[in-house]
């Protein structure tokens, strides 16, 4: 089955009862048993919900994988994951990590005694040479969060396998409309799945997916225990935003494009982030993994002044957290999503205080240039 | 103002610009920014959401605290509260807790170097023995699941009070209308808001309540930090579930007591447990406190196959997990809530195979004792 078809087919087949084309939203806590000796599929919702089961299934079957679990947010779904490792264990991370996710390391995970060290992924053998003995895991996000930079994740995930440790990839920039990390052999995927896969930013909810079983069991033992599952309306809300991932990233794609044309003339643009660019230096390793340069990318502007100008000033791309949905939104790293980073360690991993990041929506690119426009050239 | 008055009232004002009496969904992931430096309040929300925040702040009216949280589960709710704690801490427990909370606390704490005594918490005094040097907290379930032991909370939380530990109430049996916890001087109140506070068993949330604003602050950073919060949807539910909860409560409470009477004159049921019976130990606890006893009836069976008997034939009262909601639930703890806990564990508490609990709802208390003595005669004729 094509992608496309998948989208719309894949997952839970059309309801035998009712002939309802779209999933029913199942509002229960509890089920209902018919005997005592055996359970029926579902007991507890908080262990099995039959809306949440077929997201987890429509999810799984886009990343390739066998099992797909839902969580009440990409957070949620990060930390759960962290939950398999024990204390002692080591973790090789890339530097600009996720902001929420930095934080989760270096705090609570931390505290627990999990240790990290951050790495320059795009760089293989600074990922080989980061690795203990007590290593357990690398933690990869390509493009990353806001700087776009690549890694190789084949060879990423052959180190792993030769090292005999797990690869972790949130692949929540790309869906697996434009990246299949499993399917290049990594372990597990995790997703902001309020992002592209959700795609109307009016969800909040993560995901975790592996093809491994026993590392799905026990995703899916913790996923039951810590019991931050993602509810029944949302559910349904995620399912239905799937159904136009390819048409949405698509056209996302294809506005981001013309927009990253259109900011290269401009004179206070001083640099462009974007894998779709061939001077962009994991543009070959991109093109090798992901079927398309996505929809976020970030840019330097000449001074500060321009940059609160502009995020101020635009008025179709929302000045917001998040990306991935319908509306276009424009961040600003520095004070959003790497706000929990200290300044020092900002400065270093090279997030600026005259950088912004873009997400393309569906508006019409050329409304989205002529309101950037407007704001650059007072 | 009283506590029926608050619950009814939770949502209500907060939408000035309508008027609207319940509080909208905020179906949104992220809030637009006024400037830059500037914020209405609301960035994104896993870090806050109006409709979720309506909810937190109901459950804080509710239980006179300076804070809530709402989470996606009740499991949820606790896991984020073990966050608190750190490698080598040492927690006493409630020894007959829900079977999820042992099994995160031996299966997935333990690994991260938590250690957890579980004790009698109905009697302080095995508490105070149980205190280590590394004791951070008490962890107790007000009313116990599924053995309705009733701890007593004000004497606890002295206790924890008294060595420096943190008392944390697991409320679920009881809620807000039935034990004010902080009243008592606990610091920290848990639930399953699936159970009483939502009481129609069409939603799973987890709630907490915190006293004290600096510790409020370290219980936010968690809940922003690893993410296990309510959707929108799921918190307006559970605003809407909690305006009736003292209506539900005293029905149910009503309807328990004589369930539990009927019970006891049954030939074919050798003990119950309900603290609105004048045998049971903490019975006198709970008429001092005055707010009733719960509508939880745990009780035994004299032969094993009554069980199976009961669950199955049973017409009103469905047999599935879960308590707390408008309709009547029945369950066999010792295989279903309570499964992960070892079995000589349980047999020494008394969760054994004869013994089946009890959610008693709000259906008309003829019905559902008829309904009783229907499955309990069903094959003697």
């Amino acid at each position: 089955m094509k992608f496309a078809t998948e989208l719309i087919h894949g997952g839970h087949p059309i309801d035998p009862e009712h002939g309802s084309l779209s999933h029913p939203i199942y509002l229960s806590s509890t089920f209902a048993q018919r005997s005592m000796d055996h359970f029926g599929r579902y007991d507890y919702a908080r262990s099995g919900n039959p809306t949440r089961e077929a997201l987890e299934e429509a999810i799984a079957g886009l990343e390739g994988g066998s099992t797909g679990l839902a969580f009440a947010s990409g957070m949620a779904a990060i930390a759960s994951t962290f939950l398999i490792f024990a204390p002692g264990d080591h973790l090789v991370v890339c530097e600009d990590v996720y902001g929420g996710t930095f934080r989760l390391l270096s705090t609570l995970f931390k505290g627990w005694g999990l240790e990290v060290t951050f790495v320059d992924a795009t760089d293989t053998a600074a990922i080989s040479g980061a690795i203990r003995p007590e290593t357990k895991a690398l933690y990869l996000e390509t493009p990353s969060n806001p700087l776009i930079k690549i890694t190789d994740l084949k060879a990423a995930a052959v180190l792993a396998k030769e090292k005999g440790i797990l690869s972790i990839v949130d692949n929540t920039f790309m869906t697996p409309y434009l990246q299949r990390p499993l399917e290049l052999g990594c372990d597990i995927v995790l997703h902001s799945g309020t992002k592209f896969l959700n795609g109307h930013s009016d969800v909040i909810c993560g995901f975790a997916v592996t093809g491994d079983p026993e590392l799905g069991r026990r995703l899916r033992f913790i996923q039951n225990a810590f019991g931050a599952v993602l509810g029944p309306q949302d559910c349904w809300l995620v399912l239905r935003g799937l159904k136009t991932l390819k048409v949405r990233m698509e056209e996302h794609q294809a506005s981001a494009k013309l927009i990253v044309s259109w900011l290269q003339g401009q004179k206070d643009v001083t640099k462009i982030y974007y894998p779709g660019l061939p001077d962009h230096p994991g543009y070959e390793t991109h093109l090798s993994q992901a079927s398309g340069p996505g929809a976020v990318l970030s840019f330097e502007l000449s001074s500060y002044e321009l940059t609160k100008r502009l995020l101020e000033g635009v008025k179709l791309s929302a000045f917001a957290v998040s990306l991935g949905g319908v509306e276009s939104i424009l961040s600003y790293p520095a004070k959003m999503s790497h706000a929990s980073m200290p300044a020092a360690e900002r400065e270093l991993r090279g997030i600026k205080d005259t950088l912004v990041r873009l997400s393309v929506g569906l508006e019409a690119p050329e409304d989205l240039i002529a309101d950037m426009d407007r704001m650059m050239s007072q | 103002m009283n506590i029926a008055t608050n619950a009814a009232h939770i949502g209500l004002e907060r939408e000035s610009r309508t008027g609207a009496v319940t509080v909208p969904i905020y179906q949104t992931a992220t809030f637009r920014h006024p400037g830059l430096g500037q914020s209405t309040g609301y960035d994104y929300s896993r870090s806050g959401n109006p409709t979720r925040q309506a909810l937190e702040e109901g459950i804080a009216l509710l239980e006179g605290g300076c804070r809530g949280f709402a989470y996606a589960s009740g499991m949820a709710a606790i896991t984020s509260l073990m966050f608190l704690f750190r490698q080598g801490d040492h927690l006493i427990v409630t020894e007959d807790l829900y079977g999820g909370s042992y099994r995160l606390f031996e299966k997935l704490f333990q690994q991260f170097g938590l250690t957890f005594s579980y004790v009698d918490t109905s009697d302080a005094e095995l508490v105070r023995q149980a205190i280590r040097p590394n004791t951070r907290a008490l962890f107790v379930e007000s009313l116990t699941n599924p053995l309705l032991k009733v701890a007593d909370v004000e004497g606890l939380a002295a206790l924890c009070k008294e060595r420096g530990l943190l008392c944390i109430v697991d409320n679920t049996f009881l809620t807000p209308y039935l034990l004010r916890c902080f009243d008592l001087g606990a610091d920290i109140t848990v639930y399953s808001g699936s159970k009483y506070l939502a009481g129609h068993n069409d939603t799973v949330c987890g709630l907490v309540a915190v006293k004290d604003p600096a510790l409020a602050e370290q219980v936010y950073f968690h809940q922003n930090g690893a993410g296990a919060v309510l959707g929108p949807q799921d918190s307006w539910l559970t605003i809407r579930g909690m305006k009736t909860l003292a209506i539900r409560l005293d029905r149910q409470q009503e309807n328990a007591q004589r369930l539990a009477e009927w019970l006891t004159r049954h030939p074919e049921v050798s003990r119950v447990y309900y603290p609105g019976l004048p045998d049971h130990p903490g019975h006198d606890l709970m008429k001092q406190r005055g707010h009733g006893f719960g509508a939880m009836i745990a009780f035994e069976v004299t032969k094993p196959h009554l069980v199976n008997r009961l669950l199955m034939k049973t017409r009103l009262i469905s047999f599935a997990e879960s308590l707390g909601g408008v309709e009547s639930l029945i369950t066999f703890p010792q295989v279903q809530t309570h499964a992960d806990i070892e079995p000589e564990t349980l047999e020494r508490l008394g969760i054994n195979h004869l013994l089946l609990r009890l959610s008693v709802g709000i259906e008309d208390k003829d019905d559902l004792i008829a309904d009783l003595a229907q499955a309990f005669a069903e094959g003697d004729l």
